[in-house]
């Protein structure tokens, strides 16, 4: 009976998480329904408990463990507690990846249960803490936008805390990755990424001249070379993917990131010969069979579990994951590949790759440079230690030492993982609210929160609020604003204050308008054209505005005469760029 | 996000609108690319690597297969099943060897550690490659698999003939077929009965009489002086050195002294007058010792380093290095002693069949296989191993000269028993002293031979302490190119 539960279950387990998977991408496509696209949401949330107690019954009849019975309730009360809260207090947020960061920690539960159920409780106490800690970050990023100025505070945090993990930090498998404090163990470069990438934004933020961009090149450099120097060579190749991806789309220069490109390129050849350690690892990724011994041994073990394991897997509890050096770690891909299956694997990288997409969607979505920014640097974060980690599991590149973000054990790299699902999830809630520079009164965000329901099927006519006071409000507060952050463009103010005037009676009130009009200023204070040609644009969008309103918003595109080929998320569409 | 931008008349907001994501959407493309090639590379190891790569000795897994496999069968080229496992009634398996200790080391055990085909073909007997469905059908039902059958290389027949002729002798013989490198025969003696080897063990290997070392594979991990077989080699550097070689004569004498040591012709034979083909062909020690002194020690041991001394053969069976120590230091009785293929040289018979399948092969060595292909249990083909070329051992004019000498050997010289057959015969004798007392030697003969229609075989016999190669060795692979040309 319990061999007839656990070997339906392998294909029971692969179904569900496929349907899941299907889920992600189908929700993106289609939706036009905001009710549909409400089901699809909870039809994934079905999937994701049905694949939780599937592989916990699996695991308590193949152990006997009564542990077990606690734990999966505990973290059925977990999930349950997860998206209660977000539906409650944050209704405006991404559902998907809300779905995807608790499919993910379910995952990682149930293969670190099934590797070493002390660490799976140990997981499971730091993920509670985590999303306690992480649940305000998406209100405070929506409201704090003195994060933007803070630049060289950021640029300082992160070598202090580099510089301590260089010279403190205990050595832990060849790589000085941590350090111990009160007996919990750190690792700081999980939370420098994120320091990182607010300091990149508030650099490129600020101007994108060439000397800004050396100045903070040098810095970027120096946090990358102090993890080279540390032997963390994976995550100092993120720290520089992430920068010259950031550095290409501020200041969209070609040059800059192919020129960083052959920089990275050269620096890796002559890592290659002038660290052992680098040498090592190319080795093992050639041929980890004649090195099996040492230095492919991690690879080669791997490759065996997924190979054997082959596209259905051997079951949960039937392989030998423990094989695996750092299974726990970097190569828990290679655990679940092994044991859940091949088909299961490929789903796992689908769902993580929809993930990544959200982040880009988000940050193609923002108005506000820095946070497109932000956004973009946090997903390129995250995407490239995804493609790292697995990549080094399945001897795609070799293996970099990185783990993968909610399914790996640690803590840290949990917490980290987190608080970038919280930025990106705040990133959301701005849009939702059109990144208003007033400070709305709670009424009014309840009440517009009531009005559309979570799953946000688009920006139906309830959007149509206030009246042109508030467009008008808010493009003073813009003025206002930019009169204090900038050297004083009085005229460039006049200007606008002056459209907003004559505009004032035909604004049937528009956030969004606001918000363009705001990210135009913006953007054209960094291209510096000319005012006249800032006021021109910014009458024609306010013309324009008025101009749509008489129909219906735009959701699914045709009126508008455009057609995206990109996704739909949310009813709303990613920017079409070859417009 | 409204496409407010895309609607705009102005063309700088239009630029700007479209300019503002386009870095984004390249990204983003950029990652998606990235993604889906490591997703097309997962793929693609599942469906076309991972077969042979988890098919390692260093993955432990293979050690559960047996829960959900059955182990497949081992039969011989000819259709025979060598090893099969049988299923009792109360579910237990027996693993049965119909023909004992014939193919002990060809074949392999399967208890207490695994050897022979059983080990390094270990992975492919517990792999299913039954019906999709009927494998899914089983694990539900809880019931095991049946695994692949390996199919050999090896000829019934020919081992049959081989392991009778050896008798209650201590040696090996190999069978090789040159032109694809496919082991068709291999017999090491003493040895033992797989069946009952598990019962046996405790016995065996505290059995400390080096005498009935019964579980070395003589044929590939026994080493032994050459004698004159390596007479091959010593007349391959000659001729190398020497294009003029034709023109070598010199007369035997019987016996040639040397610093320290004398060195006589086989049975004290004055051969007279010689050339280099009489020379070899009839295995005259003076005359090679002669040639050994005006060899070029440095040249010598490079060409025998070509030629696989010192390095692990290219087979699947674990094997033993040959040694071929011969310095620019060494003294004129040593290089003569290594010359007629004394001295500190070992090889094993299967490097000389190895050697003599090049020569026979027009210079070109196929690397040897055992296993032919794997196929599921109701007989389709799994997996096919082809020919495969390790290099040329010498060029094709050199094999040309040797297969001349060779033939010589069994027209005019010591192989003289294999002349007069309906096959073309060729090879070199050799009877290799091993210790001081010299009246004992150890039997060699390594040679191939060819007909019409028929191809070609090559054969390495050596008898422990068998006497003269001519007289104990060449028999026995006479026999064996009977049965391979006789049979139909």
């Amino acid at each position: 009976m319990v061999h007839l539960i656990t070997e339906l279950s392998k294909y029971t387990m692969i179904i569900l998480f496929a349907l899941y998977t299907w889920q992600c991408f189908f929700a993106l496509k289609k939706s036009v329904d905001a009710e549909e696209q409400a089901w699809k949401f909870k039809k994934q949330v079905v999937y994701m408990y049905l694949f939780h107690l599937n592989a916990y019954a699996v695991l308590f009849l193949s152990t006997k463990n009564l542990d077990l019975v606690k734990f999966y309730l505990w973290q059925v009360a977990f999930f349950l507690a997860v998206q209660i809260c977000y539906g409650i207090f944050y209704k405006r947020v991404s559902k998907l990846v809300v779905n995807n960061m608790c499919m993910l920690m379910c995952i990682g539960f149930v293969a670190l249960t099934r590797l070493s159920y002390k660490h799976a409780v140990k997981q499971f106490v730091i993920a509670a803490i985590s999303v306690a800690v992480t649940m305000f970050i998406p209100y405070f990023i929506s409201r704090w936008k003195f994060v933007r100025g803070l630049t060289w505070m950021y640029a300082l945090a992160g070598i202090t805390m580099l510089g301590v993990v260089a010279v403190l930090g205990a050595v832990s498998h060849g790589a000085k990755l941590s350090f111990s404090v009160a007996g919990v163990t750190v690792q700081p470069s999980e939370f420098i990424k994120i320091i990182f990438v607010f300091f990149v934004a508030s650099m490129f933020y600020e101007s994108t001249e060439f000397v800004q961009v050396a100045k903070a090149t040098i810095v970027a450099a120096l946090h990358v070379v102090i993890l080279v120097l540390s032997k963390d060579l994976g995550t100092g190749f993120i720290f520089f993917v992430a920068y010259m991806v950031m550095l290409y789309v501020a200041t969209r220069k070609l040059y800059y990131f192919a020129g960083g490109m052959l920089c990275g390129a050269a620096a890796s050849v002559a890592a290659y010969f002038l660290f052992n350690h680098v040498r090592v690892r190319v080795v093992a990724w050639q041929d980890p069979l004649a090195v099996f011994e040492r230095e492919g041994n991690q690879v080669s073990n791997s490759l065996f579990a997924i190979g054997t394991g082959g596209w259905f897997g051997m079951g949960l509890n039937q392989g030998m994951p423990y094989k695996i050096p750092e299974v726990k770690q970097d190569f828990i891909f290679s655990a679940i590949a092994e044991e859940l299956g091949g088909i299961f694997a490929i789903c796992l990288i689908l769902v993580c790759v929809s993930c990544l997409l959200m982040f880009l969607n988000i940050a193609m979505q923002m108005q506000d440079f820095f946070y497109k920014l932000v956004a973009l640097g946090l997903g390129v974060i995250y995407g490239f230690q995804i493609f790292l980690s697995i990549g080094g599991d399945i001897k795609f590149i070799p293996s970099t030492g990185v783990t993968l973000p909610l399914v790996s054990y640690g803590g840290s790299s949990l917490l980290s993982t987190m608080i970038i699902f919280a930025v990106i999830q705040g990133l959301y809630l701005m849009r939702e609210r059109g990144e208003a520079e007033v400070p709305k009164k709670p009424v009014k965000k309840k009440r517009r929160q009531k009005t559309q329901d979570s799953e946000r099927g688009g920006r139906g006519p309830q959007a149509l609020e206030d009246g042109g006071q508030e467009l008008a409000a808010q493009v003073r507060g813009i003025v206002q604003e930019n009169r204090m952050e900038e050297n004083g463009d009085r005229e460039l103010a006049a200007q606008v204050r002056g459209i907003v005037q004559e505009n004032r009676m035909e604004e049937n009130g528009d956030r969004e308008l606001a918000a363009q009009v705001r990210g135009i200023v913006q953007e054209s204070r960094m291209e510096e054209n000319g005012d006249r040609e800032l006021a021109a644009q910014v009458r024609g969008i306010l013309k324009e505005g008025q101009q749509r309103q008489r129909k219906r918003p735009g959701r699914v595109g045709k009126e508008g005469g455009v057609l995206s080929h990109e996704e739909t998320i949310h009813g709303t569409k990613i920017q079409d760029f070859d417009r | 996000m409204k496409k407010q931008s895309m609607e705009r008349k102005s063309r700088t907001s239009t630029d700007r609108g479209k300019r503002k994501n386009r870095e984004f959407a390249v990204v983003t493309y950029f990652f998606v690319g990235m993604f889906m090639m490591m997703m097309g590379y997962f793929a693609y190891f599942q469906v076309f690597l991972s077969e042979d790569f988890i098919n390692s000795p260093y993955n432990t897994r293979q050690n559960t297969f047996a829960e959900h496999v059955v182990r497949g069968e081992v039969r011989s080229a000819d259709g025979k099943t060598l090893a099969q496992t049988i299923v009792g009634g109360d579910g237990g398996e027996t693993r049965y060897y119909p023909y004992g200790p014939m193919f002990a080391h060809a074949v392999g055990y399967d208890s207490n550690g695994k050897s022979g085909i059983e080990s390094f073909g270990n992975f492919s007997l517990l792999r299913s490659h039954a019906f999709f469905l009927e494998q899914v059908l089983n694990g539900i039902q809880n019931q095991k698999n049946q695994g692949d059958n390996i199919v050999s290389t090896l000829n019934y027949s020919l081992q049959e003939t081989a392991y009778q002729a050896l008798g209650d002798r201590r040696g090996a013989v190999v069978v090789l077929e040159p032109s694809t490198g496919k082991i068709l025969a291999m017999v090491s003696k003493p040895d033992f009965d797989p069946n009952t080897i598990k019962a046996e063990w405790d016995r065996i290997i505290s059995d400390t009489d080096s005498e009935n070392s019964v579980l070395v594979n003589r044929a590939t991990q026994g080493l032994y002086p050459p004698g004159s077989t390596f007479k091959i080699l010593t007349t391959l550097e000659y001729i190398k050195e020497h294009p003029d070689y034709q023109s070598y004569s010199y007369e035997c004498t019987g016996s040639i002294g040397m610093e320290h040591t004398e060195i006589h012709c086989y049975g004290n034979a004055v051969h007279g007058v010689e050339d280099l083909e009489t020379s070899f062909a009839k295995s005259c020690n003076t005359s090679y010792a002669n040639i050994g002194l005006g060899l070029d020690k440095k040249a010598f041991k490079q060409l025998c380093s070509n030629m696989l001394f010192q390095k692990d053969l290219p087979i699947q069976y674990p094997s033993n290095r040959s040694s071929f120590v011969l310095k620019e230091s060494s003294n004129t009785d040593e290089v003569t002693q290594t010359a007629i293929g004394q001295g500190e040289t070992l090889v094993t018979p299967m490097h000389m069949a190895m050697v003599t399948s090049a020569i026979a092969n027009n210079g070109v060595l196929m690397r040897p296989y055992v296993i032919d292909h794997t196929e599921n249990y109701k007989g389709v083909e799994v997996k096919s191993y082809k020919p495969s070329q390790y290099g040329s051992l010498l060029t094709e004019e050199e094999a040309a000269k040797l297969q001349k000498f060779m033939s010589m050997v069994v027209s005019e010289g010591t192989g003289s028993k294999l002349n007069g057959q309906s096959y073309q015969a060729a090879g070199k004798t050799g009877s290799a002293e091993f210790s001081s007392n010299k009246s004992e030697s150890h039997a060699w003969f390594t040679g191939y031979a060819s007909m019409e229609g028929k191809g070609t075989v090559a054969i390495t016999v050596i008898v422990e302490k068998g006497g003269a190669g001519s007289s104990v060795a060449v028999p026995i692979a006479k026999q064996v190119f009977d049965r391979y040309f006789n049979q139909s």
